[in-house]
């Protein structure tokens, strides 16, 4: 550490103030490949101002990700590694330090927060030792000593039962609560810098709306300088002062948030734009009119836990609770709510994977009463489109016999006709029917799926459902795949269940929105209805939560939450409060 | 991925060398008539524990049998060890995993209890407690090999079956209507058989090991036939004065299982399958 | 402490798999074709010693009661009689326990402490010449025949440098201690070859993972990495693989009390099959199956204790 530079955000030294926190100068980082060095970031520069947050955003491979790490000495040894360009901590030289040196400032003057915090913590230690493990790296203070600043950087980050936590293990807590702790192990040590990658992506919106309050609370408390990783624009018209995108390893753009949102200069930055989805741009659409393709009543799915030495049924998973639905002919019917509430589940139980009570009918045929040759029948009419579509294409097989698979098992059409077919589909969902012969792994996550739009296409259904198949892709991306729908929604007539977490993405695509909430509806009416005027707290609170793209926007003061979802279990005999829906007018049901 | 299969060794050493270990073994096993130079069971009471020499690259043992040629005909017995050990407990294991898989139920429970008890005899053990019952001999061996062996590949095939059929390809192919018999043979068979086929070349190994050391103590392959582990038990007397007899066989155990071992790890990095 | 409460109620479970475990047995000497008392007793039996013998196994009812018989003549510490050394099976099988136990458990330990430091070696150096030179080696040695890796090693410690006993057993501590230095070791090294790459394999993984990239931001030394956070989460699939070898590790301790003449199990086991002795075959057979599933629960012991979310 080189004497001048303040041991702390804290105490500064006399011209600190014009120092910039950190500066990048023309960084470039290569990963070393068969055919040569391949740069993964070249040329990239930027200052980091004391007490200032700059976003980095940018999609997958555009080198964000890599620039943190860059930063904190990180890179993977030996293939990564910095080819060119200084990296200035204050007035610390990073690029040529020695590790020795490096580690000393990792974690005390430059920390760091993960994606996934789940996986970023020990699992086999407890929360305490961990946090005072990374206070006693640096300090040389007694493990009671650091125990009791453990203690303190989790009140900090407003933790509840915080005493509880430290000897409680990370599988103990929620996610949130998970990146709490990582927060308050990066802050502990009141580092200059705080880098933040993609600090919320793994997080339920309520839940990332905490953690990013947090972070800005404890921004302004400590004077830190954070740069904030992320794909999400709304964050970052929410948290940054300045905004750097990056595209393919090079900085595309570089601006004052408010500048970057509102005259963007470059192509780049406004097509990504564009293509942000944005609460409120779809209102005012007509619902659609037409018979029920689909009809739910009294939905119920439960799972049992089953444990102890008998293998009896000890609590119950109360999945799906008493839901019932219509969704008619060529509408887009959406099911939103967060991780857990069941949305999913009713998807699997609408194709007849997972086994329920009520009455799921399709088409005027109810599921569960059919013979196999009905329910081989039914399969036909309704398809499902998966959030991963690496993992829904068997690996081993080629895209135009995976395409051309249902035809052949329900018998449709000669060899030569479905090869024909599947030719068209691969041209009407943006492919070629050249790539009939390629393997699912040839092609990138967009186009996977679009081939498993293509096969879902594939048997004429009149109903898809898109289980959060848009979740997984880059915005860009993302939003292409939302026109394909919409123009095969509008050419075939078909009508789609999306089910979703993302409320802005549900906005723009909907006619019918259902609201859910730990198994049960809470909330349902038309797009405008729901998103117009939501009557029901959860809906307002996952509306409110929604980081808008705008940096003018004023968010209304609304208190810290730190609160957690319930669980969906319960013990054998007992079961949710059933909710009660009521028409609140014009067919809006709301919970009372 | 399978395209893969059809690359050029270039580049991939294991594969390399595992392949040429084995077609070597093969060869000799194939060849041993033309190229051994002796007779591997003629005895000849002039030549008795020389050490190696021109004449005999290794040795003769106390009979006066050129040990060369009774490790190079001794490839043939080895080998099929190896391949008969691990293909009926394969062909049984695949077949059991493959239905407890697919059925569940209590004909998974009872197949997994089965297997259990199995499991819960040391392998060597079970094995030498049926030899015992059938009598010394390849034959009991292979019996043995088939009774035992195909717990490991029912427990890899079912285990994988299991995972394989809660990934969203498989709940695709439920959900297009695909009937369960086309998704346990189409798609969850041929993926899951990658994994085992990496764990075939592992299991030769211990296959190997197991027949040499069952041969040694004397319940497997009879003298004067020419095995390496049956080769090593009559060296073992000579240790003191005449350790070639001892070493040069087990060296061709320890090539020969290289040989698989390294295939096996070629295999794995191709299929992408972890252990 | 309630993760530990599997401890007590999960030997009940055990009861189906010793079940089974008498059944195999049972059957296994049941299938030996000829008259099961001469199978029992020999071929030298007395025609007294072949009455009392069907009288007290049963031997003229129909199988199902014969197993209840079994069953309670095990139930009352009854395996039965050896015609080889003229003793009564569980004693003889008393005084065999020691050595196996001791070669089982030294083998043990001296593979972990072969595989944890080679591996540790191989997978921070991972790609560098020290790396490939563990990989070769302990892929070599999961091809070395434990009979004949002993011989090696006899004909090295003891032929050629004259450091420790070629075979035997002793009867002082010291002696027995140098008598299973070799015989542990040949163990150990077999299966340290396993245990090598499971680590190694974790290992990197563990090192490569987000919770040691996280670590290193919080400014932890690379030692502190590896020996915190990367080493315990690599244990816990290894105890398994134990577990899961442990059948395999006491099979291969017959092979290794042959070449050294070590007074174990398996030799015992070896002899009893030559000499036809089925009451022997049985026991021993029977011993080691107990073995195993006890093994196996210590291993779950130590898992729970390794990893804080694992619950039983």
């Amino acid at each position: 550490m080189s004497g001048a530079a303040p041991l702390s955000g804290a105490a500064s030294a006399p011209d600190a103030d014009a120092l910039p926190a950190l500066t990048v100068e023309g960084l470039e980082v290569s990963v070393r490949t068969e055919a040569g060095l391949r740069p993964l970031v070249s040329g990239l520069s930027f200052t980091l101002a004391r007490g200032e947050t700059l976003a980095i955003a940018g999609e997958s491979g555009s080198g964000k990700s890599i620039t943190s790490l860059a930063i904190m000495g990180l890179l993977p040894p030996p293939a990564v590694r910095i080819t060119g360009g200084r990296i200035k901590l204050g007035r610390t030289e990073l690029t040529d330090l020695p590790e020795g040196r490096m580690r000393a400032i990792r974690g005390d003057r430059v920390a760091m927060i993960f994606q996934e915090p789940m996986t970023s913590l020990n699992p086999v230690l407890t929360i305490g030792t961990q946090l005072a493990e990374a206070i006693r790296a640096h300090e040389t203070v007694s493990k009671a000593e650091a125990r009791a600043r453990a203690l303190e950087a989790l009140r900090s980050v407003r933790l509840s039962q915080p005493e509880r936590r430290l000897d409680q293990y990370p599988h103990e807590l929620s996610g949130g609560m998970r990146q709490r702790v990582m927060i308050a192990m990066a802050l502990a040590l009141r580092p200059e810098v705080l880098i933040a990658d993609e600090p919320t992506t793994a997080l339920d919106v309520t839940v990332q709306r905490e953690v990013l309050d947090l972070l800005r609370d404890l921004q302004r408390e400590l004077g830190t300088a954070i740069i904030l990783i992320t794909h999400d624009m709304g964050v970052v018209a929410e948290m940054a002062d300045r905004v750097i995108v990056m595209r393919d390893g090079r900085m595309v753009e570089e601006g004052r948030a408010t500048q970057i949102f509102t005259e963007p200069r470059a192509d780049y930055t406004r097509a990504l734009l564009a293509a942000v989805p944005r609460m409120g741009a779809g209102r005012g659409r007509p619902p659609v009119e037409a018979e029920p393709i689909a009809r739910l009543s009294d939905l119920q799915v439960r799972f049992d836990l089953k444990g102890g030495l008998l293998g009896r049924t000890q609590a119950r998973v109360h999945a799906v609770e008493h839901v019932s639905f219509d969704i008619r002919r060529g509408e887009t019917f959406a099911l939103v709510g967060e991780s857990g509430c069941g949305k999913s589940t009713i998807a699997k139980a609408m194709v007849g994977l997972v086994p329920h009570e009520g009455r799921i009918e399709i088409g005027g045929q109810t599921l569960g009463t059919l013979d196999a040759a009905g329910r081989k029948a039914l399969r036909r009419r309704v398809q499902i489109v998966f959030q991963d579509p690496m993992a829904a294409l068997d690996p081993r097989m080629r895209i135009g016999d995976l395409i051309a698979e249902p035809l052949v098992i329900h018998g449709i059409g000669t060899p030569e006709e479905r090869r024909a077919r599947v030719g068209d589909l691969l041209t009407r969902v943006g492919l070629s029917p050249a790539q009939m012969e390629r393997y699912p792994h040839e092609f990138s996550g967009g186009q996977r799926q679009r081939i498993c739009i293509a096969r879902a296409l594939a048997l004429r259904p009149e109903l898809i459902i898109a289980d959060e198949s848009v979740s997984a892709l880059d915005v860009s991306v993302q939003a292409r795949v939302l026109d394909l729908l919409a123009a095969l929604k509008r050419e075939f007539g078909i009508a789609l269940l999306f089910i979703s977490h993302d409320m802005a993405v549900v906005e723009n695509v909907s006619d019918r929105v259902a609201v859910m909430y730990l198994g049960q509806i809470v909330e349902m009416g038309t797009r405008d209805q729901v998103f117009g005027n939501p009557q029901h707290p959860y809906t307002r609170r996952l509306i409110e939560a929604v980081p808008v793209p705008d940096p003018l926007h004023q968010r209304p003061p609304a208190p810290r939450l730190a609160g957690e979802i319930p669980s969906p279990v319960h013990p054998v005999g007992a079961g949710p409060e059933r909710v009660r829906l009521a028409d609140v007018g014009a067919g809006h049901l709301v919970a009372g | 991925m399978i395209a893969a299969l059809g690359l050029p060794v270039r580049r991939r050493p294991m594969l390399a060398i595992g392949s040429a270990l084995l077609l070597a073994f093969l060869l000799a096993a194939l060849l041993a008539p033309w190229i051994a130079p002796f007779d591997p069971i003629a005895q000849d009471g002039s030549i008795r524990l020389h050490p190696p020499s021109l004449a005999h690259p290794f040795g003769t043992d106390n009979f006066g049998r050129d040990v060369l040629s009774r490790v190079i005909w001794g490839a043939r017995i080895d080998l099929q060890i190896a391949v008969l050990g691990v293909l009926f407990p394969f062909l049984i294991g695949t077949a059991v995993g493959t239905l407890a898989g697919f059925f569940g139920g209590w004909i998974d429970a009872l197949f997994m209890r089965l297997i259990d008890v199995i499991l819960a005899f040391p392998f060597l053990v079970l094995m030498l407690s049926i030899i015992a019952i059938l009598g010394p001999g390849l034959t009991s061996f292979y019996i043995a090999m088939a009774l035992v062996g195909w717990v490991s590949y029912a427990r890899l095939i079912r285990a994988q079956i299991l995972v394989l059929k809660t990934q969203d390809f498989a709940v695709a192919a439920q959900s297009l209507g695909f009937s369960r018999t086309r998704i346990m043979f189409r798609h969850l068979l041929p993926n899951a058989l990658a994994g085992s086929l990496v764990f075939v070349m592992s299991d030769a190994v211990l296959v190997l090991l197991n027949g040499a050391a069952i041969s040694y103590l004397g319940l497997g392959v009879q003298p004067p036939l020419a095995e390496w582990g049956v080769m090593v038990a009559e060296g073992q007397a000579f240790i003191t004065t005449a350790w070639w007899i001892t070493l040069f066989p087990g060296l061709a155990i320890v090539t020969l299982a290289f040989g698989f071992s390294l295939l096996g790890d070629a295999l794995g990095d191709l299929l992408g399958v972890k252990e | 402490m309630h993760r530990y409460r599997f401890v007590l109620f999960r030997p009940l479970q055990f009861l189906p798999v010793l079940f089974g475990i008498s059944v195999i047995t049972f059957v296994l000497v049941r299938l030996i074709p000829g008259d099961p008392a001469r199978i029992l007793l020999g071929t030298r039996a007395t025609p007294t010693a072949l009455a009392r013998i069907r009288a007290q196994y049963g031997l003229d009812e129909p199988m199902w009661a014969q197993y209840l018989y079994f069953l309670k003549n095990l139930a009352s510490g009854e395996m039965g009689r050896s015609t080889l050394y003229k003793i009564d099976v569980l004693p003889l099988i008393a005084t065999r326990i020691e050595p196996t136990l001791a070669l089982v458990t030294m083998g043990v330990l001296l593979s972990l402490a072969i595989a944890v430091p080679f591996a540790a070696i191989s997978a921070r150096r991972q790609g560098r010449a020290a790396d490939q030179a563990v990989r070769v080696v302990s892929t070599l040695g999961i091809g070395f025949p434990p009979f004949w890796l002993g011989l090696v090693l006899i004909l090295l410690f003891s032929v050629t440098l004259g450091w420790l006993p070629v075979s035997g057993y002793g009867e002082t501590l010291g002696e027995k201690i140098s008598h299973l230095i070799l015989p542990g070791l040949t163990v150990a090294l077999s299966l340290s070859a396993v245990l090598t790459r499971s680590l190694r394999a974790g290992m990197i993984a563990g090192i490569h993972s987000d919770v040691a990239t996280a670590a290193r931001a919080r400014g932890l030394s690379e030692n502190a990495v590896f020996w915190r956070h990367v080493v315990p989460n690599a244990l816990v699939p290894t105890v398994n693989l134990l577990a899961v070898n442990i059948g395999w590790l006491i099979g291969g301790t017959v092979g290794v009390e042959s070449v050294f003449a070590l007074p174990g199990m398996g030799q015992l086991l070896v002899r009893g099959i030559f000499s036809r002795d089925y009451m022997v075959v049985q026991g021993v057979a029977m011993t080691f199956a107990v073995a195993t599933v006890l093994v196996n629960f210590l291993a779950d012991i130590v898992t729970v204790a390794l990893d804080p979310r694992v619950k039983l």
